[in-house]
């Protein structure tokens, strides 16, 4: 990247949009999207069948630990993914029983779990790990460039020369949108988050419907929280996380439920990020970095305060669901 | 009447127990191919209850179910779609943001893992064309008028090879000329060979179009009797009601002085949407009763709600009392003695998990004698309580039961006790007597015609137009918001009321 | 087997006593199941834990010390809760209160006496401040309560780490913290030769009083008439969103004074370790204490015991300190469930038979 060679004052607009929108800058905005993408999708699962599932900031930073170990241990990668999905669903079923089963708050449910699957992360890795000076660290995915659409010019760069998990990703997207508007699993899963009583009538399994779509949001929890020690920072840390999965839940209310729109909300938030960093190494504006740490969150707070109004969340959302209930 | 020898479906035994209440006790029931059964009784006779057993919703405490000679147990609602048996609740189950055709589709198998559209929209058709029941698949729910929701229920029910269809308190949400066009589907289906089971509280509906009655009462099936020429409305009553129906005494009194004036009232949210009450004038006087009738959700609640200041009109004048109300609020129009009975009593009303004292002063927890500077008198509190309980007889009640653990009657006794104790001078009640039992009923009205004797003014919202002849000096009717109608009680009929409720009078 | 929920009329008075005390009781045993896994002994592991927190005096008063914080965010989030103000931003909250109190206290132009009174006025206000943003966006935009505190949190924190790190930098220290406040600004101490300082009677006292607000007031009546039926208290007149906007200052202060108690009373300045996750313990208190607000002592005690008793835990036993979190979570797991049972009662029944239809 150029710097810029004048001095700050002389430093045009012009200038600046040149520097920042590069290719570099749009396959970071892909790459900071995608484990975002898994998270989202996942929560986007739970909410349309009527369940907020708030563990997914605990449910990421346990998949990012038990991924890693598994990757670490094993040597194998992929075995590590698969360890991190299956740790979210195992906690997806006690998200599951909580919230359905014992119709719960799933307001506290979640922040329990949360609050338990940091614990178990920090306390598992301090067990299997001890404090090491140096933090052990795994060899991360490489990145596959797809033959000969990587050798597009701009196009090939941005989209094609990317981590395998990021490929997934996105593929997850018409994925999600195939299961859910033209599969009866979907109509049904999205009647039991509109109104499970409709649902019920019509012989859905209400309560198995919305373990089944916390199971799938756990086990993309646990893939996204992995994505960030197997592929983005090679090492599990306290903080591989902080506070990612709550931007999650933000991204559902921006994406208003939908697959598409959830990857354009994650998108987007790709974008804020990786203008950040942008803005940040090119020196040009002088902020403190904590102010660009912030941002996602302000601009998270200030997008739903604009789109919360017309949001069209599940009718059934936050309700739970009794069978014989009078 | 077509009777084959095996039934098309027969319960027997039925036994079922919320709690404390014994909703179903031993019922058995029978339904031939090609017949309507009526099922009639009391709000909380057991009617609901015995239905989603039927349907699976439930699970019977005792007793078994035989469809077409098969015994059917422990069964889910995915297992009656199967049996074939159909049921359209009072409560749509529908969900307002799909289309009809997703409406249609859900729990339907589909092909090859993806919905099956096309074959859905060509069955949507055939139905409609053979029962006269036609709908558009694409529309949303949402965008359906009550009585096109409701049709789409029954053609959900028939679109999954309903052979049992059961109709629970069907017309209570449409127009006696929507009614008939029900009716006739129903005779369609009939023919077709459906059993129909229709549950009703209306009398005349039912003696018009089943050829059979079954009658419940407090849990129990009281009867089974062929509709013919010996069966009057009166013995159906006294059926229903176990007892002669007692005529209600109410003397002829004057009306007083003016008490609560609405002048042009309108209430439109300024976005667009059709205004929920427009250019309402309305009277109210000392001594008087004035019935407000119309079909749910053409302005009655806002009406209602505008009077006890909880809603706040765009436009026009209030004056209660002589004195113009400036900002109305609940606050400012129970200091003007406007004492307030909301519809949903649970959801309006009462705090059910709290203690029941805790509802019971909610309004003027704020005032002497219940606080003073902020601090509340728990003293005065329990003691007011306690007088309430036993003045208005709320059984099985205490200072700090959870007020849900009260029956719907005197949970409603409990609500008139708290808005009655301040001596109003204007009552507003909506639907004051909708799921009560028969005594719990009788309590209410009387209470209402007490008031009217002393000289209070009481607006009194109903759906049920036997009610409102029974108790109302004058009606007013409401259609799309406004006031259609305004009738001495004396000299208007039922039939002329429900004209004016489907709009007549503005289409001609 | 299946079981159903009947609701109870009444909640006895021995059920909701020993509901909290068989959740943590569960809440051990499932931890102690950590504990093996960690190679000690399950006895030993409590015996260090319980030692460290009550062994001496001074594991005691650092227990009380520890207790104080988790007090006062627990109050906040319980009176929030009440009115089903979902108030998870006790922790950015906290943290407003604890840099304004470390503003004020390190003015050298205001007189002595009146820093120790204005520190708290200012924690309490910016507290109830921050806390009201998150309230506005709930009553006017729709938005979601849990997620905006959520977020809020987020932003106060690097708000805080941008000043302590810019602006704000202490000069003689080279860390990113803030200023110290002038020792006239300090809690004073109540045990000589310990850190037991005002703030812990100051918290006891709080609780006190929050109980009789929410127990004997008009207002705290409102709060809980408009926590368990907004609509029913708005048709009984209840200005329900000034109710819910003075709920969030009143919360939103408690945390605020939380942060001005470490700041006078133990820190003496702001810095990125101010709070260990005392407004998300809160969260864990409120709900052990059932929301009732005597209630929050005892679960602050307890919860602040078992943070200080894990670093003896850990010293002695190796068993990782972070069984404290794992405690934490568990425990407000195993009272969700609890609080089913004051609420309902449990009526189990056997399997029946399946389908016999063909």
């Amino acid at each position: 990247m150029n710097q810029c060679t004048n001095t700050h004052e002389a430093c045009t607009i012009s200038e600046v949009l040149e520097q920042v929108f590069q290719v570099g800058f749009f396959a970071a905005m892909i790459r900071v999207a995608a484990p975002l993408l898994f998270a989202t999708l996942g929560e986007m699962f739970s909410e349309r069948a009527g369940v907020l599932n708030l563990g997914i900031e605990g449910i990421m930073l346990l998949g990012a630990m038990t991924g890693f170990c598994a990757a670490y241990f094993s040597g194998s990668l992929w075995l590590g993914i698969a360890v991190a999905a299956t740790t979210g669903i195992i906690f997806g079923v006690l998200m599951g029983f909580l919230t359905v089963t014992l119709g719960l708050s799933q307001h506290v449910s979640g922040l329990s779990v949360t609050m338990v699957c940091s614990g178990l992360a920090f306390y598992g890795y301090r067990l299997v790990f001890g404090q090491p000076s140096q933090p052990p660290n795994v060899k991360a995915f490489e990145v596959l460039s797809v033959p000969a659409l990587a050798d597009i010019p701009l196009l090939g760069p941005v989209l094609f020369n990317h981590l395998a998990l990021v490929y997934v990703g996105f593929l997850l997207v018409p994925l999600a949108a195939f299961l859910l508007y033209r599969t009866p699993w979907g109509l049904s899963l999205r009647t039991v988050g509109e109104n499970p009583y409709a649902a019920a009538s019509a012989g859905v399994r209400v309560a198995w419907y919305r373990y089944q779509a916390l199971m799938m949001s756990g086990a993309l929890f646990g893939i996204g929280g992995a994505y960030f020690s197997l592929a983005q920072f090679n090492a599990f840390t306290f903080g591989v996380i902080s506070g990612r999965g709550w931007v999650c839940i933000a991204l559902v209310v921006l994406g208003r439920w939908d697959p598409w729109r959830c990857a354009v909300a994650a998108l987007l938030f790709g974008a804020v990020d990786a203008l950040q960093l942008r803005l940040q190494s090119s020196g040009i504006i002088d902020l403190p970095y904590q102010i660009f740490l912030m941002l996602p969150f302000v601009v998270t707070v200030a997008a739903m305060a604009v789109l919360a109004r017309n949001a069209r969340a599940p009718a059934a959302l936050l309700i739970p669901y009794r069978r014989e209930e009078r | 009447m077509t009777t084959s020898p095996i039934p098309l479906l027969e319960m027997r035994g039925i036994d079922k127990q919320f709690g404390e209440v014994h909703a179903n006790k031993s019922i058995d029931l029978q339904l031939f191919s090609g017949e309507v059964l009526g099922l009639l009784g009391e709000n909380g006779a057991g009617k609901t209850t015995l239905m989603n057993i039927l349907f699976g919703m439930y699970r019977a405490d005792a007793g078994t179910i035989t469809v077409e000679g098969r015994t059917v147990s422990n069964h889910k609602p995915a297992d009656s779609l199967a049996l074939g048996i159909g049921m359209v609740h009072q409560h749509f189950h529908l969900v307002p943001r799909h289309s009809v055709l997703e409406n249609l589709m859900v729990g339907e198998p589909g092909r090859w893992g993806r919905l099956d559209e096309s074959s859905a929209r060509e069955r949507l058709l055939q139905i409609g064309s053979q029962y006269g029941l036609e709908l558009d698949p694409a529309r949303q729910v949402a965008e359906l008028t009550v009585g096109e929701q409701q049709r789409l229920e029954i053609i959900k029910a028939l679109f999954r090879g309903a052979k049992i269809l059961v109709l629970d308190e069907p017309t209570s949400v449409l127009t006696p000329q929507q009614a008939e066009g029900l009716f006739q589907a129903v005779r369609a289906m009939v023919a077709d060979g459906v059993g129909v089971i229709f549950i009703s509280h209306k009398l005349h509906e039912v003696l018009g179009i089943v050829q059979r009655i079954a009658v419940m009462r407090r849990g129990e099936m009281v009867a089974t009797i062929i509709n013919d020429n010996n069966v009057t409305h009166l013995r159906l009553a006294e059926l229903m009601c176990g007892r002669e129906l007692q005529p209600l005494n109410k003397p002829t009194i004057s009306r007083g002085r003016s008490l609560l004036r609405l002048v042009n009232i309108t209430v439109d949210d300024g976005r667009g949407h059709p205004a929920r009450l427009h250019k309402v004038n309305l009277d109210l006087h000392a001594g008087e009763i004035v019935g407000v009738a119309g079909v749910s959700g053409n302005g009655q609640r806002e009406l209602a709600e505008v009077v006890a200041g909880v809603l706040t009109p765009s436009s026009g004048s209030i004056t209660v009392g002589g004195a113009s109300v400036d900002r109305a609020n609940r606050r400012a129009m129970q200091g003007y003695g406007v004492a307030y009975i909301p519809e949903d009593r649970m959801g309006d009303g009462l705090l059910t998990t709290l203690p029941l004292s805790d509802s019971m002063i909610l309004p003027r927890m704020h005032q002497p004698p219940f606080s003073r500077f902020g601090w509340l008198n728990k003293q005065a509190i329990r003691q007011f309580v306690e007088q309430q309980i036993e003045k208005f007889d709320i059984r099985g009640a205490d200072v700090s039961i959870r007020a849900g653990m009260l029956s719907g009657g005197n949970l409603q006794k409990a609500l008139l006790a708290r808005e009655l104790a301040f001596n109003p001078a204007i009552v507003v009640a909506s639907q004051p007597t909708r799921g009560l039992d028969v005594a719990a009923v009788e309590f209410v009205h009387n209470r209402f015609l007490q008031l009217r004797d002393n000289g209070c003014g009481v607006l009194l919202v109903s759906e049920d137009l036997e009610e409102l002849f029974a108790l109302s000096d004058r009606m007013v009717v409401m259609y799309e918001g406004r006031i259609v109608g305004h009738e001495e009680t004396e000299k208007t009929t039922p039939a002329a009321i429900g004209l004016l409720m489907a709009g007549s009078k503005q289409a001609a | 087997m299946k079981f159903t929920l009947e609701p109870r009329a009444h909640t006895p008075t021995w059920l909701n006593i020993s509901l909290p005390v068989l959740a943590l009781l569960a809440t051990l045993v499932f931890c102690s199941g950590l504990i093996i896994l960690a190679g000690a002994g399950v006895l030993q592991a409590y015996g260090a834990l319980f030692k460290g927190a009550f062994g001496s005096k001074f594991n005691f008063v650092e227990t009380l010390v520890k207790a104080a914080p988790l007090v006062f965010t627990g109050l906040a989030v319980a009176v929030a809760f009440r009115a089903k103000f979902w108030n998870i931003g006790a922790e950015g909250q906290l943290l407003a209160g604890a840099m304004a109190a470390a503003f004020v206290g390190a003015r050298d132009v205001l007189p002595i006496w009146s820093l120790l009174p204005l520190m708290i006025i200012a924690g309490f206000v910016a507290g109830g401040l921050w806390a009201t943003l998150p309230a506005v966006l709930k009553l006017r935009y729709r938005v979601d309560d849990v997620v905006a505190t959520l977020m809020l949190n987020f932003v106060m924190f690097y708000l805080m780490l941008a000043l302590v790190d810019g602006p704000w930098k202490d000069p003689l220290s080279g860390y990113p913290d803030s200023p110290d406040i002038r020792m006239d600004a300090e809690y004073p101490i109540l045990l000589q030769q310990t850190r037991l300082h005002l703030g812990v009677l100051l918290a006891g006292v709080t609780a006190i009083l929050i109980w009789l607000l929410m127990t004997r007031t008009t207002l705290g009546f409102a709060i809980r008439a408009v926590g368990e039926n907004a609509r029913a208290a708005t048709h009984s007149g209840l200005p329900v969103k000034r109710v819910v906007f003075l709920t969030a200052v009143i919360s939103g202060g408690l945390a605020g004074l939380a942060g001005v108690g470490e700041v006078a009373g133990l820190h003496f300045q702001v810095m990125a370790s101010l709070s260990p996750g005392y407004g998300y313990t809160g969260i864990v208190i409120a709900m052990l204490a059932r929301l009732n607000t005597l209630g929050v002592i005892p679960a602050a005690i307890f919860f602040a015991a078992i943070a200080t008793g894990a670093e003896t835990m850990s010293r002695t036993t190796g068993v990782p300190v972070f069984l404290a979190d794992v405690i934490q979570g568990m425990s407000l797991i195993f009272m969700l469930v609890a609080l089913l049972f004051t609420k309902y009662r449990i009526r189990l029944r056997g399997s029946e038979s399946m389908y016999e239809h063909t």
